[in-house]
């Protein structure tokens, strides 16, 4: 039994089909750029996990490839060039402002005008409702004000 | 009159039950490639049946051709396998292996129980050339046509439907 | 023999639910008090029948009968019962039928629980609820019969999924799906006020604490999904913006912008047309959340087994019960005007404030999820939409809100003054600020966005503390114990709801800032710091489980400084039916932080990848969403919804009539 087990464990990281095992770069700046860029990459065959999370094989890979480019003097922005090249946009977590996602990215800004508009609108109807109150003095309106925080919290 | 901002809400989820209903026919994990229309990336590896031979896209220039990614643990490869051998019975075009991240010796042992369809199988150990191609899944075919640009790539095993209505067509198309 | 009797059981369902719908509605519409009165004992009926058939599910889980073809695909005889009891819910079939369960059990309770409410309106509600039960209950029979017989019967069942055999497994999906169905209860009261054509102060009174509870379950559905992904899947991630967790946390922020919302219009009789078209919207999301999850429009790892079938017939209950709703609403609704003004700086300008702010974030995380969607189905390529945009996105949008969130309960209704509220908040606002300055030097590193995080959770719970002050010393009572219990349980749970986000904004903000993580390779007797932590390794070893094989690595754990050390024991288990591979990551759980070993690939001579990671606070993730559950619940008990004479609430209905 340890012996299938051990087996099978080895067969995961230099596997059979010719699969590369993993070494990190002895330099830890490297390995955080690693880190950085891969968590902001998707894992196309699992594609519900990022690049730096994934143990599929093409990720491993990938994350290698990664590490040659950085040590290599390939910065940021060319390593994720290189990537899209291959895998298309649909690589990027991050999607990348084109005239497609325009809308994406712009769309929170929008909803939040509209937001913001409605909120006036509905402000300015509703100071109509309670403005022309004759002032109070101050003394009163404390009061008044104490009161109204609590009613309705109190039930008889 | 009923104010027309009351429809809003309904008219934003007709639109996204729309988009909903058209989702239904598309595959989510499908990723399209990014080189349908643009030149086949360069590379020069060793062949598999050959290791002193080498293989390079260029090598096919002026032929319609088909670049074929496999390897002998491949499991869907199997039901394409024999699709590939009958087209190379009939000749339609020279079809080129890329055997990707496989051992020499079962990609051979592999090609001589299920048959050999390829003019050649370039050996690609470590999956570079696959990354390159933007390979994610085994297997992928890819048309390339006689200036060396790709023109489809086919996601899994090809299947009759695919060659009948697709591949078939688009090679007799840049044949001529 | 027992399969059978539960698909029966599920057939006499939908024709109860089907009369439900139809006597209850029928009767409402016109008048008749004797289908109005079936309404409530069919809706006990179908509760009946729909547990039964769950029971007979559970039955055939629990005895291993690999003829039920649910049962051989998604169990095995190895599994441990409790496993094997939650596997009823492991596959699709079983996880709708767990999702008809609830409703029925929320009709149930909605028919005993309302004997102070009209009689009409009852009937409309549990009308509306009988026909989403009818749909929900016709889908299984159409398209996902759980009691489906395998001939001949399997020996031996393919085994649940390993990631589902968690403890999380069992109490996830039930606290999620009573809240996701919860909000239905909501729902029908919103239909039923626009059928009845009456929308009012009363109206929200009843809706209250139903979408409340829902609200509840579902916040601890969601904490409980989070906390299951942190220890399950092996590299301490708490939330990945998947189009699934998505799908529950949309109706989360509606519910959240709902529970508010009706405040306003229970104590003020404003917003009711929005408040009724949220109450739509959280279920109409609830819904678009399911077809999300079986439809197989998007990817994500909470995906069940697709059948295109399945989500066309979800898209037309989709089109025709949200499309209905909506309709109605456009139909009904009454016309927006606002009873009662309010001025500018006042508890009602707030509370809008929160909801405006709460549906944009919903909107922009709609955007998000769906937006990959829209793009293909216009042919213009696929992109991905992940944590990064979700990020960018929701965080300044929820941070005025949340700012808001910390001054609305010391705003009075209708007006209250500026400088009134400079005066109460000045020492809150002086506090927090200082605090954050400092705190995260005290920490380890100082960045703007640790100190920005700090202080947004200092300045609720200081504004919070003082709130709770001032009201204290306003208060009329002699004696501190005497002030305490004066105070209404529903404004404790306010409270304690507020101070439970701060509790989550500290825990995100400091694990976000301060998590340290380690990747490397260890071989038996390697040591390796982390964040003042030293992890000795000390080997592996072999372990049988009940129905795995598992490699159990130790690690010895010292904080710097510290003579005690503990033990942590990380796994990589074999499942035998299955063949898959799991990683259990060990945890060392503290107040301060978590310690966290996950164990990778191994490598040769008995060396293993490991990664090491200390997370600072991130159990205040959980426990705030826990406190908002509570705070939820506290507002529950409150004295105001435990009047259960009929002559009292009649008195309370009449006067609350008068004021519509």
């Amino acid at each position: 039994m340890r012996l299938v087990l051990a087996a099978l464990a080895l067969g995961w990281s230099i596997a059979a089909f010719g699969q590369a095992a993993e070494v990190a770069h002895p330099d830890a700046r490297v390995e955080e750029r690693l880190r950085v860029l891969a968590e902001e990459l998707r894992c196309l065959v699992c594609q519900n996990q990022t690049i730096a999370d994934s143990n599929a094989p093409l990720a491993l890979d990938l994350r290698n490839q990664i590490r040659q480019q950085i040590a290599a003097g390939r910065s940021d922005a060319q390593i994720r060039e290189y990537m899209v090249d291959r895998y298309g946009d649909f690589v990027l977590y991050r999607p990348p402002l084109r005239a497609t996602t325009v809308l994406l990215w712009a769309g929170p800004f929008i909803l939040f005008a509209i937001g913001a508009i409605v909120f006036a609108r509905v402000m300015r109807r509703a100071s109509e409702g309670a403005g022309g109150e004759a002032p109070r003095k101050d003394a009163e309106r404390a009061r008044i004000a104490a009161l109204l925080e609590t009613e309705g919290d109190e039930r008889r | 009159m009923r104010s027309l901002k009351l429809v809003i809400p309904l008219a934003a989820f007709l639109a996204i039950a729309a988009f909903l209903a058209i989702g239904l026919t598309r595959d989510p994990r499908e990723v399209p490639s990014p080189f349908i229309d643009k030149p086949a990336p360069s590379f020069r590896i060793a062949q598999l049946g050959n290791a002193a031979g080498a293989f390079s896209p260029e090598d096919m220039r002026g032929k319609v051709w088909l670049l074929n990614v496999w390897a002998s643990w491949c499991v869907s490869c199997r039901a394409e396998h024999p699709l590939l051998v009958e087209m190379a019975k009939r000749k339609v075009v020279p079809i080129v292996g890329l055997n990707y991240k496989d051992k020499r010796e079962d990609g051979l042992a592999w090609l001589g129980k299920l048959g050999d369809p390829y003019a050649l199988s370039a050996y690609d150990v470590d999956g570079r050339v696959g990354i390159d191609y933007g390979v994610y899944g085994v297997p992928e075919t890819f048309v390339i046509d006689k200036q060396g640009v790709i023109r489809y790539k086919q996601i899994g095993p090809i299947t009759p439907e695919a060659l009948e209505q697709t591949i078939l067509p688009l090679i007799r198309k840049l044949e001529a | 023999m027992i399969p059978e009797l539960g698909h029966f059981a599920l057939i006499v369902a939908a024709a109860l639910a089907v009369a439900q719908s139809a006597l209850a509605l029928t009767g409402a519409a016109t008048g008749r008090a004797s289908l109005m009165a079936t309404a409530r004992p069919v809706a006990v009926g179908l509760f009946v029948f729909v547990a039964a058939a769950f029971a007979a599910l559970a039955y055939s889980f629990v005895s291993n009968d690999f003829s039920v073809l649910n049962v051989a695909s998604h169990s095995n005889s190895q599994l441990p019962a409790h496993y094997r009891f939650a596997a009823t819910w492991g596959s699709h079939e079983g996880s709708i039928l767990l999702w008809v369960v609830m409703l029925s059990a929320w009709s149930f309770a909605v028919s005993i629980l309302s004997r102070h409410l009209p009689e009409r309106f009852v009937a409309r509600v549990l009308g509306v609820l009988g026909v989403i039960a009818a749909g929900f209950l016709f889908f299984i029979l159409l398209t996902s019969n759980p009691f489906e017989r395998l001939i001949p019967a399997a020996e031996e069942g393919r085994d649940l999924n390993p990631l589902l055999q968690d403890p999380g497994m069992v109490i996830h999906p039930p606290m999620l799906y009573m809240g996701y169905v919860g909000f239905s209860v909501a729902f029908a009261f919103a239909i039923a006020a626009l059928l009845e054509g009456r929308l009012d102060a009363a109206w929200a009174r009843w809706s209250r604490p139903w979408t409340t509870a829902a609200w509840c379950f579902l916040t601890i559905g969601i904490a409980l999904g989070s906390g299951w992904a942190y220890y399950e899947l092996g590299w301490g991630g708490w939330w990945f913006w998947d189009p699934v967790e998505n799908a529950s946390f949309m109706p989360w922020l509606a519910g959240t912008a709902l529970v508010h919302s009706l405040a306003v219009t229970e104590k003020r009789g404003t917003f009711r047309s929005w408040t009724v078209l949220l109450a739509i919207v959280a279920f109409s999301l609830s819904l678009v959340g399911t077809f999300l999850v079986r439809s197989g429009v998007l990817t994500s790892v909470h995906a069940f087994a697709t059948d295109p079938r399945r989500g066309i017939y979800i898209l037309v209950f989709l089109f025709f019960v949200v499309g209905g709703a909506l309709a109605l609403f456009a139909w009904r609704a009454p016309r927006v005007g606002l009873g009662a003004g309010f001025s500018a700086v006042s508890r009602e300008s707030m509370l809008l404030a929160n909801n405006v702010l709460l549906i944009v974030a919903m909107g922009a995380v709609l955007l998000g999820t769906l937006y990959p969607l829209f793009l293909d189905a216009l042919n213009l390529g696929k992109v991905s939409v992940g944590p990064p945009y979700f990020e960018a996105v929701f965080v300044p949008l929820m941070t005025p809100a949340l700012f808001l969130m910390a001054i609305g309960p010391l705003a009075s209704w209708k007006r209250v003054a500026l400088p009134d509220l400079w005066t109460r908040l000045r020492w809150a606002l002086a506090i927090s600020v200082v605090t954050a300055l400092v705190a995260p030097l005290a920490l380890g590193r100082w960045s703007p966005g640790v100190a920005f995080g700090l202080w947004l959770a200092l300045w609720i719970a200081a504004a919070t503390l003082a709130h709770a002050l001032q009201r204290f010393s306003n208060a009329s009572q002699r004696g501190f114990a005497a002030k305490i219990a004066a105070q209404p349980l529903a404004w404790y749970g306010m409270m304690l709801a507020h101070l439970g986000v701060a509790a989550f904004i500290v825990g995100v903000t400091l694990v976000k800032s301060f998590e340290a993580e380690r990747e490397l390779r260890m071989a038996p007797g390697d040591r390796a710091a982390v964040a003042g932590y030293e992890f000795t390794f000390k080997g592996t070893r072999e372990i049988a489980g009940p129905n795995y094989t598992s490699v159990q690595g130790e690690f010895d754990v010292r904080r710097e400084g510290a003579s005690h050390s503990t033990v942590m024991l990380p796994e990589k288990r074999v499942y035998h039916a299955s063949g898959q591979t799991m990683t259990e990551a060990a945890i060392d759980t503290g107040f301060t932080g978590d310690l966290y070993v996950s164990l990778g690939e191994p490598v040769e001579n008995g060396a293993w990848g490991v990664r090491l990671y200390r997370k600072p606070f991130v159990d205040w993730i959980w426990g705030g969403c826990f406190l908002m559950a509570l705070g939820g619940f506290l507002a529950l008990a409150d004295r105001r919804y435990r009047a259960r004479s009929r002559e009292a609430s009649a008195e309370l209905a009449g006067a609350a009539t008068g004021r519509a």
